[in-house]
């Protein structure tokens, strides 16, 4: 296994080299870096000239220059890195730290969605194959596939920002909208419960209900200003996500996940309960929270351990989402709670410009508040794309594997639909989704070229449009460096996942 | 591998995919009647695709969306000295009507200096239809050119050509396209050139993975028995049973073209000025979407229009070379295509 992933990735830096050769030519090629001096009036712009000539070695023939470079690169191995410098000699290394920071942070979150969210829709719609849901799925799916993401992007610019921040200074839903929203909802929730009509239309009916009473209760309290959740709520969310993770993996049958599952959100909400008011948690540091989190886990994974008796592994993997989603919801209600003071700081909170507001000053909390509102547009429009090919991919693979006479097999033998779908048919599809998602990544880095440019982020994407409209290869090689390394990173993820999921590989 | 006979009712059958159907070069002996079953009628694999891709009905609208699109481009401002029937021009800078939203005069409005906005915008898609075209042209051969060549002779050839293949994949396809689309400065034929040469990866592997398990098969092996060249065996007896590979692959190729070409345009790396493409006119109308949103509004529907026929046509003609997961009765196994081309993620 290790020679095994030691090879591929031999091979992929290879790759890399090759293709860095061919990107270094390339840009260098692209056009004329003098252009803008050539067309000057200045009356020192021959002296100018020179002097460019001489800081981007101009003189020198491509290859010595791309030499320079790569031994620039190499030196990273010795610990002393040299990206080179741009055009106006601002250190390459140094803004390619701060670029990628914001970028990967964009294209993480995003990847994140994407998958969890891809691969639900993707796994629902193989399930209900031809149902309404499934042609509603399939058609957004194209829908979104076929979208310019620039063009999408200046949309969600007037309607997610520009619209919303007028919208959240009176923060009321109008009743015509709260009953179309109902409605919408009822006719998801219809789609996916499948059946007979009468389930379906329960389903729906009740949906719409609920949803209906919930918003007019919401609009009551004045909640979209100042939302409250509470520890009643988190207990309430977190059981939930308990129950669903225990539905979803072990079958509500099976008590003693259900009740590892519930432990967990106990204990959670329990800590946290607890730590509320201690520094921990009201003025935390990242690796406080970092901690915190750990922490969490080790203990769900401990209270899975203590209930688990026969099917141990499969406890384990309840109580353990089981406490990644309770922390999750713990997070998500204390920064409920600091909406309201937020609000209170930045009147409009989600501004269309930058991956943070200039001069926030907030605590903790709102902080991450601010980098979250900024970050929320374009990590949808990122992850839109994303979840499109994923849902679709993962439709496929499902299909393909739902078809395989293993999985008749199991049905015959009267396993529960959820043990087929889930242990047979699943986990199979999930070896060619881990491809296509592992591929995905950087190439969403690549995409988020365009993401960055329309919402003004300083990221990679800025850093490789300027380099290349200057003819600076130092910039635009930064950013390849970058790509190239999360695309090698993501594939030895993907042959790690395949081992894991596939026992074969793992000779 | 599949003797099934094709037959009229083919939603039943399971035939006809790239994988299964009889050579192609055996094709007229496969459709013959099967046994027992005298009244059906009979039909040559192209036939049974071309009539499943009829049924498909969200390909056809698709097909007639598109071909409605293709027509009002290329017939409304005319092509070059032809004139078309449309009587406004694209330089021209006509009085402006009120503020220059859309009348009866300028349906598509006018810009900000008056110019009738429907002649540009039609210029903008014919300008991005062609090089979406060309580069599904240009791609599409080289891809498949690539992928036969390294699946058939294998060995040294092979390796080389599929490490050129990764070098260029490993690269996001935006950048590599935006240098050399920075490259072209503005010239469409060396832009549509450049755009296919990034595009053609996938195919080739594709077209690759085909090709080595048809040179498997025995009538490969009996074409090389009676001393056919490689260059014959090929062009007569693998590319005809990948078609559908190429086809599906070709048509989503263009949807990625052309969301790749308005994005690179939109970033200043495409269509330069004074020519415009549908990107550039978006990239140039941004800020205005407040004060001017119809500047804004149609190059962008008809980017979306494009792309999202294009992706239909391209799913049509998927279930119609490969019908093995559309119809809920077939069971049939094998690794299918990928559903969607590779990389277009984030364009």
């Amino acid at each position: 296994m290790l020679s095994f992933l030691l090879r591929r990735t031999l091979i992929s830096v290879v790759v890399l080299a090759l293709s860095s050769v061919l990107m270094f030519w390339l840009t260098v090629n692209s056009g004329d870096p003098l252009a803008d001096l050539r067309g000057s009036s200045a009356r020192n712009a021959r002296q100018l000239m020179a002097a460019r000539v001489e800081a981007m070695n101009l003189d020198l023939p491509w290859y010595e220059r791309y030499g320079l470079w790569l031994e620039g690169v190499a030196g990273c191995f010795a610990g002393a890195c040299d990206l080179g410098t741009t055009r106006t000699g601002q250190d390459v290394l140094f803004l390619t730290g701060q670029a990628a920071s914001s970028t990967l942070r964009l294209v993480t979150v995003a990847t994140v969605i994407a998958i969890v969210l891809g691969i639900g829709l993707g796994v629902l719609t193989a399930i209900r194959q031809y149902s309404g849901f499934d042609y509603a799925v399939t058609f957004a799916a194209f829908l979104f596939f076929s979208l310019p993401v620039f063009w999408a992007a200046v949309l969600l610019k007037e309607f997610g920002a520009i619209r919303y921040n007028d919208w959240i200074a009176t923060g009321r839903v109008e009743p015509p909208v709260i009953l179309l929203v109902a409605a919408v909802l009822a006719v998801v929730v219809a789609g996916v419960a499948g059946g007979p009509p009468r389930r379906g239309l329960v389903a729906g009916a009740a949906t719409f209900a609920f949803a209906v009473a919930v918003l007019f209760l919401l609009n009551a309290l004045d909640w979209y200003r100042d939302p409250r959740a509470g520890f009643v709520s988190v207990l309430l969310v977190a059981g939930g996500a308990g129950v669903l993770v225990t539905a979803i993996v072990a079958g509500l049958r099976d008590r003693r996940a259900l009740y590892a599952a519930l432990t967990t959100a106990v204990a959670g909400t329990v800590a946290y309960a607890v730590l509320a008011f201690t520094p921990l948690l009201a003025e935390p540091s990242w690796a406080g929270l970092t901690g915190l989190f750990v922490l969490a886990v080790v203990v769900s994974l401990g209270i899975g351990f203590a209930w688990g008796a026969r099917d141990r592994r499969r406890i384990l993997l309840v109580s353990g989402v089981t406490g990644v989603l309770t922390s999750l919801v713990v997070v998500a209600d204390i920064l409920v709670a600091y909406w309201s003071s937020f609000l209170g700081l930045k009147p409009r909170p989600i501004s269309t410009i930058g991956s943070r507001t200039p001069n926030f000053t907030g605590d903790f909390w709102q902080q991450l508040l601010d980098l979250g509102t900024q970050l929320v547009l374009p990590t949808t429009l990122l992850a839109l794309v994303s979840v499109a090919a994923h849902s679709r991919f993962a439709r496929s693979a499902m299909l393909e594997v739902l078809d395989q006479d293993y999985v008749r097999t199991a049905r015959a033998k009267g396993l529960p639909e959820r043990e087929v779908v889930v242990r047979h048919a699943f986990r199979n599809a999930l070896l060619p989704i881990t491809t296509v998602v592992a591929l995905d990544f950087a190439a969403l880095i690549g995409g988020a070229v365009i993401t960055e440019t329309v919402f003004g982020w300083k990221g990679m994407g800025q850093l490789f449009r300027d380099g290349l409209m200057a003819v600076d290869p130092a910039p635009v090689m930064a950013f390849f460096l970058v790509t190239g390394a999360a695309a090698i990173v993501m594939n030895l993820l993907a042959d790690l996942a395949y081992a894991c999921l596939d026992p074969r590989i793992r000779r | 591998m599949n003797d099934h006979a094709l037959r009229a009712d083919d939603d039943a059958a399971p035939a006809a995919s790239p994988g299964t159907a009889p050579p192609a070069a055996a094709r007229p002996a496969a459709a013959g009647a099967p046994p027992g079953d005298p009244g059906a009628r009979h039909y040559t694999a192209g036939g049974l695709v071309l009539r499943r891709f009829l049924r498909h009905r969200g390909a056809m609208v698709a097909t007639a969306v598109l071909v409605v699109v293709v027509l009002a481009a290329f017939t409304s401002i005319g092509v070059g000295p032809v004139p078309g029937w449309w009587d406004k021009d694209v330089a021209t800078a006509y009085d402006k009507l009120g503020d220059g939203a859309p009348t009866w005069e300028h349906p598509f409005g006018q810009d900000t200096i008056g110019k009738d906005y429907l002649a540009l915008v039609m210029r903008g898609t014919q300008v991005s239809l062609f090089i979406a075209f060309g580069v599904g042209v240009i791609s599409t051969v080289v891809g498949t050119v690539v992928g036969a060549v390294a699946g058939y002779f294998r060995g040294f050839l092979d390796a080389i050509l599929m490490r050129v293949t990764d070098v260029v994949i490993i690269v996001p396809l935006l950048a590599i396209a935006a240098v050399l689309g920075r490259t072209s400065d503005g010239n469409l034929g060396l832009l549509v050139l450049a755009l296919g040469a990034v595009l053609w990866t996938s195919l080739a592997r594709l077209v690759r993975a085909e090709v080595l398990s048809l040179r498997e098969r025995d009538f490969v092996l009996a074409a090389r028995a009676v001393g056919t060249g490689p260059a014959r065996i090929i062009l007569r007896h693998l590319l005809p049973n990948a078609v559908g590979v190429v086809i599906v692959q070709a048509t989503l190729t263009i949807a990625v073209a052309i969301l790749l070409e308005t994005s690179l345009s939109f970033l200043g790396f495409g269509v330069q000025r004074p020519d415009v493409s549908l990107g550039s006119l978006i990239s140039e109308y941004e800020g205005a979407f407040s004060t001017r949103p119809w500047l804004f509004w149609w190059p962008g529907l008809l980017i979306l229009a494009v792309a999202l026929c294009v992706n239909f046509i391209g799913d049509g003609l998927r279930d119609a070379f490969d019908p093995r997961q559309t119809s809920g009765g077939t069971r049939a196994r094998g690794p299918r295509t990928a559903a969607l081309p590779s990389g277009k993620a984030g364009l």
